[in-house]
């Protein structure tokens, strides 16, 4: 008996796989329906529905780019501390000071590559039709995640602490200001008064809601952490598992009807 | 002696005979292709000689044309030691007139809209791969002598900006894959055959087929993430000073298109109304579209208005923003030629007036109302005060009552008859409110660029500006 028998008929090996190598039609059924993440896929598929020049995979990536930043993300956790005192520091410490340093760099290039390919995605399942009948309710959980990936990399910008990030997420954020009636600087706040006295402030507007404070600070910084690390991957996670449940339910990747 | 091409170091015109290398091999695998393609042909036919004639012609042309591209190559390769004498660059003068002519905001949407207006109008001309490789090259042929400038490399070779050049090209390559897919669907359904995404369909297990697409694809991503990584660093800039604002102030990439409307519109409108409208509209358009064809398959043909709608939406207003506020927007958030210094002190006039002021004080005289601005007097009641600023308000708040009040009917009984049909009332109403808020953008960019429009309604008062 050869080594790899030995260790495909041990008890540990068919405790974790519970059937034989997916070499033939039944097996290869069977590791998709047995296996957690694998079972998202349907058993079979459409040739057609699963070719590169039709889907252009744009979907698939984003969320293995999702994955890509949960870990790199967890990973910079370690090194990161969100306060005014040590954020920037710790940038630099790793930049200057880390082995084998490109933790960031993936994490920041991935983030923008995820916010591209979920934009074409949403371009391609635009051009195909395929947020027709009986797929609209999934277009719209797909709106919702392409306004969660741009809010995750939002969120982000400002982590870096430099000069870039905070004026970015000020330049960003100054047009909470003007939102129509709860901002201190839109159109109608005035009408928000009791007695006289303006409901709306600069401490008490749509700004100072996203930011913690009248500007970008401390308060910020960690609010948009929490926001960037636990807050919206969560949502954006919960909402995945609806999407792709959704594309199975309503029929798998869309073909002509 | 002044070094008189300081800006070009010998790293870099190593880069670029690399990129031209580059060049050169995929176009080496085009002519390739051409010239296997050629070889299919043979069967002796007078067609398939007049055939074989003119992919003979092709495969010369891409064959010299690759050549061509690697004396280029070579030409870095050998110059990249004495970058004093490296004269392989783009003149002065043309960079010049390139900024004398497109250096403003009308001339970069006019190229965006050709852009868009060709594939919809010539689709089937677009389709062909011949023409989409004719495209990239050129476009590839742009990058590779513009970068041999020093401020086109500037912004172009930011690490930031690396990602949003390679989301141009993305689009440009998925826009033309749609036309090609769509406009042999339109044929195969002219004909009555089957649809592409009907032939070989067969039903296909996912272990193998799909699961390993999705394996080389997680490989190759992260092959990629680690080169680009290695390759590009994070930026970093100074600590975070909350006094002093850097010059220009942008904010993330991805809302730049955002904070381009800000030079049209103020920021309760560009900020938080036509974001919120985006996503809405977004939301919207499964329930509006009533068109049931198109459903699974590329087609254009089946549903051109709603392609040409989302297109202009997606490439002429989203895409395109972003690339005209990350490239060409400098200091003061002036417009910058591509090859254009970022010079804090370049002054652009503004001289923009209200529609308010149109009417009233540049009427000609004998017209009843040309006069000073209605302006309440200072002991006038809070009433009197919001009948001044309505009175002066007037022509904008008729304008747009108009425009979203009356044009409606106007459509559903003419242009869109069969919309307003086929919608019913209220999916109608949602319709063509989403379709009048969006045209709403170019409308006002026009208005601006023909008459200095500034609002069309302005209520500073109320800080209610349109």
């Amino acid at each position: 008996m050869s080594l790899r028998d030995y260790i495909r008929n041990s008890q540990v090996w068919r405790s974790v796989f519970r059937h034989p190598a997916p070499k033939d039609r039944r097996n290869r059924a069977v590791v998709i329906l047995t296996n957690l993440i694998l079972h998202l896929h349907p058993v079979t598929i459409k040739q057609q529905a699963i070719a590169l020049s039709y889907t252009w995979c744009m979907g698939g990536i984003t969320f293995f780019l999702f994955i890509v930043e949960t870990i790199t993300g967890v990973l910079l956790m370690f090194y990161y501390r969100p306060t005014l005192e040590w954020a920037y520091q710790d940038m630099l410490a790793l930049r200057d000071a880390v082995s084998f340093g490109i933790l960031r760099e993936i994490h920041r290039w991935a983030g923008h590559a995820m916010v591209i390919t979920v934009m074409l995605h949403m371009y391609r399942v635009f051009l195909t039709g395929s947020y027709k009948p009986p797929r609209e309710f999934n277009w719209v959980i797909g709106v919702l995640l392409l306004v969660l990936t741009f809010l995750l990399s939002f969120t982000g910008y400002l982590l870096p602490w430099d000069q870039l990030a905070i004026w970015a997420i000020t330049v960003g954020s100054n047009m909470a200001r003007a939102t129509p009636f709860l901002g201190h600087e839109g159109p109608g706040f005035q009408l928000l008064n009791v007695g006289g006295f303006d409901l709306i402030t600069s401490t008490s507007d749509a700004r100072f809601v996203l930011l913690g404070a009248r500007s970008v600070g401390e308060e910020t910084l960690n609010r948009f952490y929490i926001l960037h690390c636990v807050g919206i991957p969560l949502i954006a996670a919960f909402l995945m598992g609806v999407h792709f449940w959704r594309v199975r339910k309503d029929g798998g990747i869309s073909q002509p009807l | 002696m002044i070094d008189p091409h300081p800006d070009l170091t010998t790293p870099v015109i190593w880069g670029l005979g690399w990129f031209w290398l580059a060049v050169f091999l995929m176009n080496t695998g085009w002519a390739f292709l051409r010239w296997r393609y050629r070889a299919c042909g043979a069967s002796g036919a007078a067609e398939d000689s007049a055939r074989r004639r003119s992919s003979v012609r092709s495969v010369l042309f891409w064959g010299f044309y690759a050549v061509l591209l690697l004396a280029i190559a070579a030409l870095h390769f050998a110059m990249a030691g004495r970058p004093s004498e490296f004269w392989f660059r783009l003149p002065e003068a043309f960079k010049d007139t390139v900024d004398e002519l497109l250096s403003n905001p009308v001339a970069y949407f006019v190229l965006w809209i050709a852009a868009f207006g060709v594939p919809v109008c010539f689709p089937a001309w677009v389709a062909k791969p011949t023409v989409g490789w004719c495209a990239l090259n050129a476009a590839l042929v742009f990058l590779g002598l513009s970068l041999t400038d020093w401020d086109f490399r500037q912004i172009v070779g930011k690490p930031d900006n690396v990602p949003i050049v390679g989301m141009l090209f993305l689009v440009g390559f998925f826009t033309w894959l749609y036309f090609h897919r769509a406009t042999d669907n339109d044929r195969r359904l002219a004909e009555g055959r089957p649809l592409r995404e009907q032939e070989n369909n067969d039903e296909v297990l996912v272990w193998p087929d799909l699961v390993y697409i999705e394996l080389i694809c997680m490989v190759a991503l992260t092959a990629l993430l680690i080169v680009w990584g290695i390759a590009l660093k994070a930026p970093l800039e100074e600590p975070a000073s909350p006094v002093r604002t850097p010059n220009p102030s942008k904010a993330p990439w991805y809302f730049l298109g955002l904070q381009e409307l800000l030079v049209y519109f103020d920021p309760w409108l560009a900020g938080v109304v036509f974001p919120a409208l985006i996503i809405v509209g977004l939301m919207a358009i499964p329930y509006l579209d009533f068109n049931q064809k198109g459903n699974g398959y590329y087609t254009f043909q089946q549903r051109k208005f709603a392609v040409v709608m989302f297109m202009f939406g997606f490439v002429v207003l989203w895409v395109s923003m972003i690339g005209l506020g990350t490239f060409l927007r400098g200091p003061n958030w002036n417009f910058f030629g591509i090859y254009e210094r970022w010079d804090v002190h370049k002054l652009e006039v503004l001289d923009n007036v209200n529609l308010s002021e149109y009417f009233y004080l540049h009427s000609p005289d004998w017209l009843p109302w040309a006069g000073p601005l209605p302006q309440a007097p200072p002991e006038a009641s809070t009433a009197a005060r919001l009948g001044y600023i309505l009175a002066r308000e007037a022509p904008g708040i008729v304008l747009l009552f108009l425009y979203f009040g009356l044009l409606p009917p106007i459509l559903a009984a003419t242009v869109f008859r069969t919309f307003y049909l086929r919608m019913g009332f209220v999916r109608y109403v949602v319709f063509i409110v989403l379709l009048l808020l969006m045209a709403l953008l170019p409308i006002k960019m026009i208005l601006r660029w023909a008459f200095n429009l500034k609002y069309i309604v302005a209520i500073p008062e109320w800080f209610f500006n349109i």
